[in-house]
């Protein structure tokens, strides 16, 4: 089961309650939690490098999704952590979903995702 | 874990870890923190590699200012052209086991530098500041090839001391609005430094608080005739951190050939009786689950019929180690 994840915002989008909310609710399920706040894609994805992270989660509120999910996903590549598993959470638009989930994202969070639901998607069984 | 597509074995971890990777170095970690059994594979393949890095401890209450101080120690150590391992420990909630682990975000400036690698750790059950597996990480930082390696506690209060059976040196951080002078008599914090630093010292009382600090060093005979550095510093804007960098330095200069031997033997001796330790439970539990007459025993300890010093007694007359 899951156990560590790093959770932090890419670029300059300040609206942090979200993040936080959301580390916190981790954090109260069993889970640790990274908290890095507002960080480029590369300091992102080599922290969740060094710190052998088994889930990312990335919360946008600055309509720049694809393009900085884009950035992460391209960085993980790099770092050969294809099989870490990463969640987009913020204001991503229904008609973006499907395809941020091609790009390789394994979770989407849009406005009105419940706590509970993100939780559960974290504490999934890898296999 | 990551690296689910293709597990490499301990060995093959280890050498990488020697070989200097850092994929290897990230691995390894998670495996010897998620399996205490992983160590005892390990340790023997890497002990001659054993005893290069400098290993620095940074303890003191909680927002004290540790993390923003060791961003500035390793921007100077980094300045120097040295390689620097980070331990940044935070506490495990006893409720939930969860972690928010926030000391990496006060190090923003040093991510993408080579030189530098960074792990966070949970506490998870261990008590006195450190998690169980923070020797382990610390001990594979340094034949992985690092210079220097800071550990950084949790917030400590007066008597969670691990930090001073990890390092080489320690530097105890404390705040203006540490207490009073009989509060820095109380033993426990004010015993293990080899460098103290009032952090925040913008604010009122520091200078106070250093003299009192002065005062009751003095008065231990450990430090009476050889007194350590009691500095000031202001980790907002890094005022003092070279003068401390410095006191680190000159600490680990003066640390001779025989007394950082005597230190780092200590230091294996306190490690092998909790190596000790904590094989002895994992034993017994073996024991436990084939020895029905010791469940029997544990279970009329646990209704309150017998006492622990009875019961174990009654399970081993021949005393633990040498059996039932």
């Amino acid at each position: 089961m899951i156990k560590k994840v790093l959770i932090a915002k890419p670029g300059l989008d300040g609206h942090w309650r979200g993040a936080v909310v959301v580390s916190a609710a981790l954090r109260d399920a069993g889970l640790e939690v990274i908290y890095l706040g507002n960080q480029t894609p590369e300091a992102i994805v080599q922290s969740g490098f060094q710190e052998d992270v088994e889930a990312i989660g990335l919360s946008i509120l600055s309509a720049g999704h694809i393009e900085l999910v884009e950035q992460v996903i391209e960085k993980m590549r790099q770092k050969g952590m294809e099989d870490v598993l990463l969640a987009v959470g913020g204001t991503v638009p229904p008609e973006d979903i499907p395809r941020l989930k091609e790009m390789g994202v394994h979770g989407v969070f849009p406005p009105g995702s419940k706590v509970e639901k993100i939780v559960e998607f974290f504490k999934q069984e890898r296999n | 874990m990551t690296g689910i597509k293709r597990r490499q074995s301990v060995e093959e971890l280890a050498a990488g870890v020697l070989a200097g990777s850092e994929p290897a170095l990230a691995r390894l970690i998670s495996l010897v923190e998620n399996q205490p059994a992983a160590m005892a594979k390990v340790l023997p393949l890497i002990q001659p590699h054993l005893g290069r890095a400098h290993c620095i401890g940074f303890t003191g209450p909680p927002g004290a200012g540790k993390s923003s101080l060791v961003n500035h120690v390793i921007r100077l150590i980094r300045e120097e052209g040295r390689r620097v391992g980070v331990i940044a420990v935070d506490p495990s909630s006893p409720f939930s086991g969860g972690a928010l682990l926030g000391d990496r975000i006060r190090m923003q400036g040093h991510y993408l530098d080579p030189g530098v690698f960074i792990r966070s750790m949970a506490s998870r059950e261990h008590g006195g500041g450190l998690s169980r597996a923070t020797n382990d990480v610390v001990k594979l930082m340094d034949c992985f090839g690092l210079d220097y390696i800071l550990v950084e506690t949790v917030g400590v209060g007066q008597i969670e001391l691990d930090i001073m059976h990890t390092t080489d040196t320690v530097v105890v951080v404390l705040v203006p609005e540490g207490g009073d002078g009989v509060q820095m008599m109380k033993a426990g914090l004010m015993e293990i430094g080899d460098i103290f630093v009032v952090n925040k010292s913008d604010r009122p009382g520091a200078g106070e608080i250093a003299l009192q600090m002065q005062v009751v060093l003095q008065l231990n005979p450990r430090y009476a005739h050889n007194m350590p550095p009691i500095l000031q510093t202001r980790s907002i804007d890094g005022s003092g951190a070279a003068e401390l960098v410095q006191a680190i330095e000159q600490h680990r200069l003066g640390l001779n050939g025989t007394l950082l031997e005597a230190r780092r033997k200590e230091r294996r001796r306190v490690e092998f009786e909790q190596t000790l330790a904590r094989l002895l439970i994992a034993e017994w539990k073996g024991f436990l689950a084939s020895h029905p007459g010791a469940g029997a025993r544990l279970q009329e300890v646990a209704e309150g019929h017998t006492d622990p010093y009875t019961a174990i007694r009654e399970i081993f007359p021949r005393g633990i180690i040498y059996g039932g």
